[in-house]
């Protein structure tokens, strides 16, 4: 051993020589981004859109339309048809007729066919569908374009191949499709809530009635094109525009064998009181309050960049959204202060702008709910930090936004805001993190941050959410189920377990 | 004959692992086949449920951390403890006028619906979690994990068998359970409770609790600390079951409604019981250097 020492050669010390002049990024003046709008030509929006129901575009009973704004621009951008009770009618009518004449007599790989079709027409018009998207909602291009719509064809892709399969997905079991289907879905992603809804509805043989957001109904209607470009059996494919009213009338119609819905765990609660004692099936898709716990072992910028995606990724407009995050002390000034310099990174702007991270709030009324919650966090006695970045002059524009200094009975703690408005708390040891990550009615998606394999496990088995991404966030993927504990929701999406709210069992 | 005076027995609840009196101090009676009385049973309220939702919700961490094949032990063990005290179960059916082959037959099938359902701690993981072959570079697997504190209405008819078919599907899975005995026959259920109290189930795993379905339809239903109902009578009044399903929307509690005739029947027993009580998790973490 001593000779080993003696032996070691004196190692000659050499100047380093970091790759880059300065190992801090200098974020003054430089970086400046062109615009790289993409181009809206080929974009055809007809000034009013009407109902589909039986496999035509048919005017509403009461002829009434509403406006649907783009948000970027405050201007209206088309109309769509306000669907009342005698509208529902008649879509649950024509869902329960193609439900008994043709969708469940059709052989299941036939079935499964035209789903697949479906799934090529949607990429093949991907750029199209990213466009409207983005135009209707407010959220990034880059988002629409390279995680809403190949999502949303992929979903329909998967499912499609389960049609005749459906008999290894329940061991020991037969399973029949319910009927008709009532789907209401929400305005955060459009087109890819569409796809979570009727992909595995029309695979297991029900037929189905949507209604899409009031503000962001033009995807399902351009899918509405799609159902009859694909030879679907009319009816099969139902979509009723409207607001509130039109979904209650879904909901409590005798007709529907089944709710599936996606929103807001206030109206999640109405629609399961409203279902009481009935027989329909339902699932219900509600709201979150997602942890995103990063351990001082962490991979820190990986993480930074984990935590801004998790927030920021459309607008914050995201049910699983990574909204409280929870740093362990050793590393909290470090990540807070890398969190600050990110931020001044990010591009808030015109949703069209292929460099833009952060689009537009989708509608005024979420703006100002955004707007609400921020006075409230100050009120509440929190530290607000917002990104300098300059917003344009028009539109709903949104700076992202931290909070520190929170406690966790704030209410912006403990409320949904979604909006991009992360608070940021801090914690000692594993077990007051993962305390602290359960105390909420919510259970629907989070985050755990760490090198040590072990703690991964360990953590994310006691996280009381439906789904843990693990050293990353936001991800999605048609053969991943998806859904919440407790107040955040009932049922599964996605996967062999998104099958099994739309069966019966035998 | 003897003249030795029988030692009759106080049938009391079962909470946390101990044998209390209702903190009501109310009773009331239970009769046996001939309307002679057997027993006062304890009528419980809802400062009784409330305590005994504590204790599940105690219980609950541990339990559902135990291995799967340690649950799986348990709950052989109470099939065992329940078989050597056959005679004890069948005269009591018995007194409530089953004939001496049904409560044999009773006991039997509900010691074996126990050895049923001890086989599916460590399988239905396998059988209903997956690997999901997502199209990016991460590992993504889902598991069922236990909803966590379920409420539970034993059926009224085959007070001993029911009362197993209910609970243990429900506590395989990692849960804990507070369940309302049947009602008109609740001395089974009092002596099933001694049965696990011997059997190295953690107290508060499972609850024992007795009186009217009425009075507790509301505090058993409207809890905000239980994560599930689950009830199988069959004669149950629309507007129960409405009310039941109206409370479950006040903190999204699962209501799982499974209404069952007879449950010596086959399709009484199922891994899809194990399941109803069980939550997907997901989890990603990616692939790479």
């Amino acid at each position: 051993m001593a000779d080993d020492q003696q032996t070691a050669e004196p190692v000659e010390e050499k100047p380093f020589k970091p790759s880059s002049p300065s190992s801090k990024l200098n974020f003054d003046g430089f970086w400046e981004y062109n615009d790289a709008p993409q181009s809206t030509d080929s974009i055809e929006i007809k000034d009013q859109y009407d109902l589909f129901i039986g496999g035509e575009f048919v005017a509403p009973e009461k002829d009434r339309y509403f406006d649907s704004v783009n948000p970027t621009t405050e201007e209206p951008l088309t109309s769509f048809a306000e669907a009342t009770q005698q509208d529902v009618d008649k879509a649950v009518k024509a869902a329960r007729k193609a439900f008994t004449k043709s969708w469940s007599t059709l052989e299941a790989k036939e079935r499964g066919k035209y789903i697949f079709r479906l799934a090529r027409l949607i990429q093949e018009r991907a750029r199209e569908f990213a466009i409207l998207e983005s135009m209707d909602g407010g959220k990034p291009i880059r988002e629409s374009r390279d995680v809403d719509v190949p999502l949303a064809a992929a979903h329909f892709f998967y499912y499609a191949g389960w049609a005749d399969k459906l008999d290894y997905a329940f061991p020991g079991k037969k399973a029949e499709p319910l009927g008709v289907a009532g789907q209401i879905i929400p305005w955060n992603f459009p087109l890819l809530m569409l796809a979570w809804k009727i992909a595995p509805a029309l695979a297991t043989g029900n037929t189905v009635v949507l209604k899409p957001a009031e503000t962001t109904s033009l995807t399902a209607l351009k899918f509405a094109e799609l159902c009859r470009d694909a030879g679907l059996p009319e009816g099969v494919v139902n979509i009723v525009t409207g607001a509130g009213q039109t979904g209650s009338a879904i909901v409590n119609h005798d007709g529907v064998d089944k709710i599936a819905f996606t929103g807001s765990t206030e109206v999640g609660k109405i629609i399961k009181k409203s279902l009481a004692g009935t027989d329909k099936r339902y699932t219900l898709e509600l709201g979150g309050k997602g942890p995103n716990i990063i351990f001082e072992d962490a991979p820190v910028d990986q993480a930074v960049e984990g935590i801004i995606n998790a927030i920021f990724f459309n607008q914050g407009h995201v049910c699983c959204a990574g909204s409280r995050l929870f740093v362990q002390e050793g590393i909290a000034d470090k990540v807070v202060q890398k969190l600050r310099d990110r931020m001044e990174t990010l591009i808030v702007g015109d949703p069209l702008d292929k460099n833009t991270d952060i689009g537009a709030i989708n509608s005024e009324q979420q703006y100002n709910k955004i707007n609400e919650y921020l006075e409230l966090g100050v009120s509440e006695g929190a530290d607000m930090y917002q990104a300098s970045c300059e917003l344009p002059e028009k539109g709903y524009f949104c700076r992202p936004t931290l909070f520190t200094n929170v406690g966790q009975s704030n209410r912006i703690v403990q409320e949904e805001i979604f909006g991009p408005v992360l608070t940021i708390q801090t914690f000692r040891t594993a077990q007051e993190g993962i305390d602290k990550a359960n105390n909420t009615p919510y259970g629907l998606a989070g985050g755990v941050w760490t090198d040590k394999g072990s703690k991964i496990f360990n953590v994310s088995g006691k996280i009381r959410n439906g789904v843990v991404w693990a050293n990353t966030y936001n991800q999605f993927d048609p053969t991943s189920p998806f859904g919440g504990y407790k107040e955040s929701g009932e049922g599964r999406e996605g996967g062999l377990q998104g099958l099994y709210p739309y069966v019966k069992l035998k | 004959m003897s003249d030795r005076v029988e030692v009759l027995k106080t049938y009391k609840t079962y909470v946390g692992g101990n044998f209390p009196r209702t903190e009501s101090g109310r009773y009331y009676k239970v009769y046996d086949g001939d309307d002679n009385i057997l027993a006062n049973a304890c009528q419980c309220s809802r400062k009784d449920v409330r305590d005994a939702v504590v204790a599940a919700r105690d219980a609950v961490e541990d339990w559902s951390s135990r291995s799967a094949y340690n649950r799986g032990q348990i709950l052989y063990r109470i099939a065992e403890m329940l078989e050597t005290r056959k005679a004890q179960f069948v005269d009591e059916l018995e007194t409530i006028g089953y004939k001496s082959k049904e409560a044999k037959a009773e006991v039997e099938a509900a010691v074996d619906r126990l050895i049923y359902y001890a086989g599916w701690s460590d399988k239905y993981q396998q059988v209903f979690g997956s690997i999901n072959p997502v199209a990016s570079s991460h590992f993504n697997f889902s598991m069922p994990e236990p909803m966590g504190v379920v409420n539970i209405w034993a059926p009224e008819e085959s007070p001993l068998l029911g009362l197993v078919s209910v609970m243990a599907p429900v506590i395989v899975g990692g849960n804990s359970c507070i369940i309302l005995a049947s009602e008109k026959y609740p001395l089974s259920a009092v002596s099933f409770a001694e049965v696990l109290n011997s059997s190295d189930v953690p107290g508060g795993v499972v609850n024992i609790l007795t009186g009217f379905r009425d009075e507790l339809l509301e505090h058993m239903t409207t809890h905000m600390d239980v994560n599930a109902f689950f009830y199988t009578d069959t004669g149950i009044s629309q507007e129960d079951r409405k009310q039941i399903d109206e409370n479950g929307a006040l903190n999204l509690k699962r209501v799982i409604r499974k209404p069952v005739e007879d449950w010596e029947a086959e399709d009484t027993q199922s891994p899809y019981f194990i399941t109803d009580f069980q939550e997907t998790k997901t989890t990603w973490h990616p692939v790479g250097f």
